[in-house]
Parts: structure tokens; sequence; C-alpha cells
């Protein structure tokens, strides 16, 4: 029953700094289960948008409810710091870019995963260490590596293990923010295949930031095409790329290097 | 019988913005209706359309005007309109698709892309895997081949494998474009049997066979693509 219901709401989400616009009016429902691709290139606000819609960035304007585990409604930015942060902590994850934003680098790979498990308040050190271990596996790095700290880690290594950081309190959202970018093709496609079953394991929702279109096509089921802080098409992912309508799509679709 | 797919004065054209806005229109006034236990074939010559109908009816192609009314669970629905999640969830309990190449995803093996249709509509793993064990097998798909990614297997191996994958659920409506293309005598039979098979469960089947044996071994009827010709382009 709750499945017929969104799990985000976002109703004419907009932020410009000064008169420079970040994004402008958007507006879409997530449901769960549901993984959306937003793409464009740089400075078309998609990492604006889901920096909003994470709340690390405050909208100019513009609203976005999302269902507590509890079946209610809450508008994201009429929440507390503290809530939000409990939200972000709990029910959400981050994945960046760049492993080192959301890894702490000079700690273990272990602790990095059971730090997450801490702040939900586990205090049991053998349950903690079992369920690094266990996560560690999922995301195909060996138990012998999780006393290392991931600055001994390979980029792609990295990556896993801040993909493991967030899954490890059990989401029911994850933001992407470029989640194969900077890794070599094959380390990417390692990548994408582990998100790939872990998202449809797992059931979670996901937004994925990405100037990537066959990082959509893998991922994502509905696409959101951004320009100059606007959606300007929407979508099924793959009827979007086989049969684009915008201008500015045709253009990006007929980009794509053929191998 | 019943008529789980109706469809009416479809239009479909495209607009290439790269090349001046170009308008090239490729049908009009689509209309036919298909039946529960019998399969027609779209007919006329390439670039007719044929596969842009197909591409509409499974969602993958927007359309410009019309109605594609397809019965979902007892439910009517217009696919011309409806929302992506609408769209999804029609594929995956109502209409099946084989398409004519595999698109393939890294690290996964063949048995795997054969299941998983299966599995997204619940069916446990194991179990789906068996099926898609058997399908491998009946299409004469090498053992050993089973547990590897189809990205480096031959044409006709990654056909039977899209082949397998659109046939192991009980879709009451498949779609099917080009099935046969870069199949073997041997396979081909394989492939009309099952067919048939199909058409005795009560499946709707709508396909394009450029294959003259094929078309005429499983064909109830031909519907004719070039009836759908737009008229300015006749003109």
């Amino acid at each position: 029953m709750s499945e017929d219901l969104p799990l985000l709401r976002v109703f004419s989400l907009s932020k410009s700094y000064g008169s420079r616009i970040g994004c402008a009016d958007v507006t879409f429902d997530l449901w769960p289960g549901e993984v959306l691709a937003v793409v464009g290139e740089s400075g078309s606000g998609k990492t604006t948008l889901l920096n909003c819609l994470s709340t690390r960035l405050m909208p100019t304007s513009g609203a976005a409810s999302y269902r507590m585990r509890d079946g209610a409604f809450r508008e994201l930015y009429r929440m507390s710091e503290a809530e939000r942060r409990f939200l972000m902590r709990t029910d959400w994850g981050f994945v960046h870019q760049n492993p080192a934003d959301g890894l702490r680098m000079a700690v273990s790979a272990g602790a990095n995963v059971g730090e997450r498990l801490m702040a939900i308040g586990d205090r049991h050190y053998g349950r903690i260490r079992a369920t690094a271990i266990d996560w560690l596996g999922r995301v195909e790095i060996g138990e012998d590596r999780i006393d290392d700290e991931p600055r001994a880690f390979s980029g792609g290594m990295r990556q896993r293990l801040q993909i493991a950081r967030n899954l490890v309190t059990g989401p029911r959202l994850v933001f992407m923010d470029e989640p194969t970018g900077g890794l070599d093709v094959s380390v990417q496609a390692r990548l994408l295949d582990l998100l790939r079953g872990l998202v449809a394991d797992l059931g979670l929702a996901a937004i994925v930031v990405t100037h990537d279109l066959a990082v959509a096509r893998l991922l994502s089921q509905r696409m959101m095409v951004m320009k100059d802080g606007r959606v300007i098409e929407t979508g099924l992912t793959d009827r979007v790329l086989d049969d684009p309508r915008e201008p500015y799509t045709q253009l990006l679709v007929s980009s794509i290097l053929q191998v | 019988m019943p008529t789980p797919l109706v469809v009416s004065e479809v239009a479909k054209s495209f607009t290439m913005h790269l090349r001046d806005g170009v308008r090239l229109a490729v049908v009009e006034d689509v209309s036919f209706a298909l039946k529960s236990g019998e399969c027609a074939v779209l007919g006329g010559p390439s670039g007719a359309g044929k596969s842009s109908i197909l591409k509409m009816l499974y969602g993958n192609y927007a359309t410009d005007a019309g109605q594609i009314i397809v019965d979902h669970g007892g439910r009517l629905l217009d696919l011309a309109t409806a929302s992506p999640r609408e769209v999804l969830a029609v594929r995956r309990d109502t209409i099946g698709y084989v398409s004519q190449f595999l698109r393939t995803v890294p690290r996964v093996a063949a048995v795997d892309v054969v299941a998983e249709p299966l599995v997204a509509r619940g069916a446990e793993k194991a179990a789906a895997r068996e099926r898609a064990a058997a399908l491998l097998s009946r299409l004469n798909l090498p053992e050993r081949l089973w547990g590897l990614p189809p990205a480096t297997f031959s044409g006709g191996e990654q056909q039977r494998v899209n082949i397998a994958r659109g046939f192991i659920t009980a879709h009451p409506i498949l779609l099917l474009d080009e099935p046969t293309a870069s199949l073997d005598a041997r396979n081909r039979e394989v492939v009309i049997a099952m067919i048939a098979e199909k058409k005795a469960q009560g499946v709707a089947l709508l396909g394009i066979f450029h294959d003259a044996d094929v078309r005429e071994a499983v064909a109830d009827r031909i519907v004719d693509v070039t009836a759908f010709a737009p008229r300015a382009r006749a003109a």
C-alpha cells in the first residue's frame, strides 16, 4: 500500500546565487525502489539540484517532502538541522564523486563502515565488526583489508568502501554524484555492476547525477535532462535515449562515442 | 478470444533538431488489434516503420498521436500517454519484448540475464535460474557459456540469450523484433516451436520476421505496414 506513495515529492524547487540560476522550477516524484538519473553537462544545475535535495544546500524557493519510515510526509526544508542530520545518517546515503569527500581517510576501512552504525546507536563492538566485514565483502573488499586505511586503497576500492559506508545503515534513499567519475573504464564497469545489484537487491531509491549517458542507461529507469538549471526533458531512460525529443537531448545523445 | 492490445490511429515522426528541424514522418493512422492466441506479423519493406511500431508498443518510442490500449491485469491503460512508472509495470507484467540486439550489461552471466525478468516478477532466484538454464539448453547454447557475460558471444549466441530472456516469463503479450535473424536452421525450428507453444498458451504475439520460411510457419495473419505510410510522404 505504501508502494503506491512516492518516497520524495519535489515541487518547483529553485536555487539561485544572486542573479545566477543554479536550478529552477524542478518538480518530480520519486517512488520507492526507483532510480532516477539526472543528466546534463557541467553547469547544467544537476549538482546544485542534488545538493538541495539532500539538504546540503537550502533552496531559494520551492518545497520537497520526504515520506519518513512512520509513513508521514515531512517538509525537508522545515526540519531542524538535527533532524536533517539524523535523516542523513540513517535513512539516506550520499555517494560523492571523490571518495575522499565521503570517507575518513585516516581511520581504518572497518571503522569507516562501523562509524555509521555507531552513529545510529549500535555499541556492540563484535557485532559492528561482523557487520563491517559483511559489508566489505558485499562491495568485494577482502576481510584482510579491514584494518587498512582508505589512503592505501585504489580509487575503485575507495569508491566501493564509500558505498559500503553509505549502505550499512539500510538507507531507503541514496544520492550519488558522478559515482563512477574519475575511475578507469574497467573499474567503472565493476562498480556499476555492483551498484546495479545492490540497488535491486535492497530495493533502494536513488538519484544519480551523471554526465555519462551510459551510466544513466545502466543504472536508472527514469531520467531528467537538465540544461541551464531547468529540466528540459524527462521520461523513461530508454525512451529519452532512443527517442530524444528536445534539441539539446538529441545533441547529447548524438555526441556519445560509439565503440 | 480476448483482445489484449488495440492500436488506433497512432502516428510517429522524428524531428531532427540537429538537421535544421527536418521532420521525418514514419507512420500514420496505425490501427489494428491483437488477439490472444494469435501471432500477427508486421509486413512491409525495410524502412516502412515496422520496428518503430513495435518500439511504440513497448514504450521505447514516444507516440505523436493515437492510442495504444493494453489490458494490464484487467485494467485498460493507454500506453501512448502512460507515465514512466505505468510503462515499467506493463513491461514487468504484461508486455514482453525480444529486441533485435541484446544490450549487454558488463559482468552479468548469460543465465542471470535470462532469469532477470522472472526475478523481477518475484520468482525465487534459484528457480528462475533453473528455468533459464532449461531454455538456454533448448536453444542449444553450449553450457560452458551460461556462466559468462554475453558481451563476447557471437551474434547468434547473443540472439538466443535474448530470445530465452523474452520467452521465460508468461507475459500475455509478446513482441518479437526479428528474433530469428541470426540463427541457423536448427535454432530457427526451436524458436518456431516456442512461438507455437506461446500461442497455445493464449499469448498474443506480434512480430517482425524477414525470413519468409519462419513467417509462413508462425503467422496467423499479416498486418501490412505500407497501409500506414504517411500521406505527405506518399504524395
